[in-house]
């Protein structure tokens, strides 16, 4: 009846993820019991869950990406300790455990926070600065967010009832097949990311469909910000990426549940075409998680320097040209696994070329920079961070993309220093940017700057004394992963790294803060001018937050940094402007199907995770029925009459025009 | 299509070329539907691809089991690629018959197309339980794995056409040919037609080669 679900699942002997579900699951049923209690219910059904709006469904995304980074990040925590008191000893920590930790760590930071953090940015911006109303497919882009819930809510189920894989981030056969590990961890691993992996693939579409289609009039390729050319970049390699994924967890799960033998020892099955597969996404991967960070801080720069992008075409050709390179990079992943020679010096080369690129963006930022009259607000603080941290990233980059250092260096300490070098220093820093640049654009409210800063030294300083003795660790011959270890030298700088990650934490707990605060004095920190930052892209150009429709008119383009030009013409017309005729605009209508779906897929997921198969079928008929029910409605939009669009668009203008002719007579 | 080439104003045009393209804002729906379901396409077929490259990559760890070319029946898969290929062109009339709103051959072609659809799963079914039977399941060896998944993916993919085309009849039945009805079927042909060309590598690669060898 209910597959290989019974009481064992839940782990009773083990106290740390039973306190943790326990601690989660009380938080989760006083927030719901808060919520109907309240009355929020109705709110949130209508306003937030059904909602096709791209801005609320970016908003959840970066809502969702939060929450899991603390779960992520107090997976790091219990590693950092572990290593930090495991010399000559058990630690803590049983190594089933701690084997589960660390591939649930690289999971959840991966795919469940830099992913979602970034998709919801690009979902929140990239609409508003094309000057449209909405995304390409707004139902999709609501299904393609439950979706990845799902995927999140899968993982963190695995906490309490049954096991996470043990098998690190990218479940590696012979390991993850069914002889070596044949618990329910790894099927819990393929069918959180399977899922969630189909939501992306949906954002990839959507977005890119919305640039490719959907620029208001005037908007020419070459006109477009910086941050919608990285979106469109990172989200065609989204399309061409992740269904390599999904075919390679398909294989994994044909294996594991028919028998196959894609990946197996025996009968003819060939473990090295998983890494070539997986290889394949996960290098582009990394890219689709950086380009969109490397177009925020283009905007970021720019803005507060106060101006326009230094290079903007070279920037264009740079951000297509590591679209190409990323896939041509996916060997310098097991250069250490007998390729030969001749490939790995090709593979080496491709590695090394894509740091060209790179290079250009870095010095395309300072030169932005440079004569600028550059304001330090928090945004910007994030952004010349990652300059920083993220050329010392690329460097050690570098040097592992030498085969012969890294046969030296391959799967050592140092490597784990390298990649958190460039995913904190460049995708987090980066989404931290965006997050404290729009945020006002989102809500309509400033966030407290005294507190951002002090996140920003705090996470600065944390992650320099976190990274930097594993780098020192990995010289000395450290290896990842490891449980416990009685080599005397690693130990002082596992110390120094588990302090370096007290002071990083202290970074989140000001960045919470900052939030508590800033909600706190929102009077205060309104900001009624729509453009807090004196920007110079058309997000700005409408009130925060946007109207639904974003747009009372698609705006007219005449040239690369397209508000910053109105804002200078209108300066030179001394704000004469003629009175529009305001038109009917019709909306997409709200809809629950994205939940709905999410809903039978979470049912489906955890049957076939659990070999139920009435389930299984029950969610997929489930699923279908949504569909169609979906196709069915007869009316899958709304008009918001001229008149009203009138009066919200009038407000928005007079409460503008009323503030500037106050700094006009000052 | 979308572009109209507009002489500028200096502004609009940084070089001095004189003629500077002026992006005429978004594009309308049935365009933007289209495009996206394209882009759809393209990442099915790079999921294909990775199924393809399996099976080059397998096609001879047989693990002392059967070859290509002792389980292969070149009459069945040429009795599967005429359905199929018909079911294309069955498949382009009916979405004629829907651009010009004519209900009876709409039905027709879409009829056809599911039957011609159904009798090539039931051979590729007949095929796969035969094999089945006969100790060559996809358990067997690397290679039938690789089989088994590669030809098991276009055949779930076209079980899936069938069952949309059922609902796109079900649709224009109720709603009959409205706008949003009718950019449906254009996705279902795009995709209908993409199976059909998924086929002719499918073909090519594992029955055409694999019978070679």
């Amino acid at each position: 009846m209910l597959g290989k679900l019974d009481w064992s699942a839940i782990p009773f002997d083990q106290p740390i993820p039973l306190i943790a579900g326990g601690v989660v699951l009380v938080g989760i049923l006083a927030v719901l019991i808060w919520v109907v209690v309240k009355g929020h219910l109705p709110y949130l059904w209508h306003e937030w869950i059904t909602s096709v709006d791209h801005k609320r469904i970016g908003v959840m995304y970066i809502l969702l990406a939060s929450v899991m980074l603390l779960r992520g990040g107090s997976d790091a925590i219990m590693m950092r300790i572990q290593q930090a008191i495991a010399y000559q000893s058990q630690g803590y920590l049983p190594p089933e455990h701690y084997n589960q930790i660390f591939s649930a760590h690289g999971t959840i930071m991966i795919f469940f926070v830099a992913m979602p953090f970034v998709i919801g940015l690009m979902n929140l911006v990239v609409p508003l600065q094309l000057g449209v109303r909405d995304v390409a497919f707004p139902t999709l882009n609501s299904v393609g967010f439950w979706l990845t819930a799902t995927g999140a809510l899968l993982v963190n189920l695995s906490l309490v009832i049954g096991e996470f894989a043990r098998t690190g981030w990218l479940a590696f056969p012979p390991l993850s097949e069914l002889s070596y590990s044949p618990g329910v961890g790894v099927d819990y691993y393929a069918w959180s990311l399977q899922i969630s992996g189909v939501g992306t693939l949906v954002a990839g579409i959507n977005l890119v469909t919305t640039v490719l289609k959907l620029r208001t009039k005037g908007m020419n390729y070459l006109r477009m910000p910086m941050f919608c050319w990285t979106t469109l970049a990172s989200n065609l390699l989204i399309v061409a990426a992740f269904p390599i994924l999904t075919a390679t967890l398909a294989m994994l799960l044909l294996d594991r549940y028919l028998g196959f033998h894609f990946f197996t020892n025996e009968a003819g099955g060939n473990v090295m075409m998983f890494m070539n597969l997986i290889w394949a996404w996960g290098h582009p991967e990394v890219y689709i998680l950086v380009l969109p960070a490397f177009g925020i801080f283009s905007e970021v720069v720019s803005t507060f320097s106060g101006k326009a992008l230094f290079g903007y075409r070279s920037m264009v050709l740079a951000t297509m040209a590591i679209c190409v390179i990323s896939f041509m990079v996916w060997l310098h992943h097991f250069f250490t696994m007998g390729a030969g020679p001749d490939v790995n010096a090709i593979f080496g080369i491709a590695s090394m070329i894509i740091a060209v690129p790179t290079g250009v963006k870095i010095y395309n930022w300072l030169f932005t920079m440079y004569g600028g009259r550059i304001r330090f607000a928090t945004p910007m603080l994030w952004a010349v961070g990652f300059m920083v941290t993220f050329i010392i990233g690329g460097l050690t980059g570098v040097l592992v993309a030498v085969p012969p250092a890294d046969f030296m260096l391959h799967n050592s300490m140092f490597l784990v220093a390298h990649f958190h070098n460039v995913i904190i220093g460049g995708v987090l820093f980066g989404a931290f940017a965006g997050f404290e640049y729009w945020f006002p654009k989102a809500f309509g409210f400033r966030l407290d700057e005294r507190w951002g800063k002090m996140a920003f030294w705090f996470t600065f300083t944390g992650f320099y004394v976190t990274f930097v003795p594993l780098y020192v660790a990995g010289m000395l011959g450290m290896t990842r992963r490891l449980q416990h270890y009685n080599v005397a030298e690693w130990r002082p700088w596992m110390i120094v790294a588990a302090i370096g990650m007290a002071v990083l934490s202290i970074g989140v707990i000001c960045q919470i803060m900052q939030l508590v605060v800033s909600i706190r004095n929102r009077e205060a920190l309104r900001d009624r001018t729509g453009d807090p930052w004196d920007g110079r892209s058309l997000e700005w150009a409408t009130s925060s937050p946007p109207p639904v429709f974003n747009f009372a008119f698609h705006p007219d383009v005449r040239g690369e940094d397209a508000y910053w030009d109105m804002k200078i013409h209108a300066q030179q017309q001394s704000l004469e402007h003629d009175v529009p005729e305001y038109q009917d605009i019709e909306m997409p209508r709200n809809s629950p199907t994205g939940f709905v779906c999410a809903f039978f897929a979470t049912i489906m997921g955890f049957a076939l995770i659990w070999h139920i198969w009435w389930m299984v079928i029950l969610g997929g008929i489930g699923a279908f029925a949504t569909f169609v029910v979906f196709a069915w409605r007869d009316h899958d939009e709304y008009v918001i009459p001229a008149a009203e669009v009138a009066a919200i668009d009038r407000v928005n203008l007079e409460e503008r025009r009323s503030l500037v002719s106050l700094a006009g007579a000052i | 299509m979308a572009m109209t080439a507009t002489v500028g104003h200096a502004h609009a045009d940084p070089h001095h070329i004189g003629v500077v393209i002026e992006h005429p804002g978004p594009a309308p729906k049935r365009t933007v539907t289209a495009y996206g379901f394209w882009v759809f396409l393209l990442s099915d077929i790079v999921m294909f691809s990775c199924f393809f490259a399996a099976y080059a990559v397998l096609v001879s760890q047989t693990a002392d089991g059967p070859k290509g070319s002792e389980i292969f029946e070149q009459r069945n898969v040429a009795i599967e690629t005429v359905c199929l290929l018909l079911s294309s062109f069955t498949c382009g009339m009916a979405s004629i018959a829907a651009d010009v709103r004519n209900r009876f051959w709409f039905y027709l072609g879409m009829a056809v197309t599911c039957v011609l659809g159904l009798i090539f799963l039931a051979i590729e079914f007949k095929e796969f339980a035969d094999l089945v039977a006969r100790g060559y399941g996809p358990s067997r060896s690397a290679f039938l794995t690789a089989f088994f998944s590669l030809v098991g993916c276009h055949g779930l993919h076209v079980s899936a056409g069938v069952l949309w085309l059922l609902t796109m009849m079900a649709q224009v039945f109720a709603k009959g040919f409205r706008a949003d009805v009718l950019r449906r079927m254009m996705c279902f042909a795009l995709f209908w037609h993409a199976l059909d060309i998924i086929w002719v590598g499918v073909f090519s690669v594992v029955y055409l080669l694999g019978s070679g060898v």
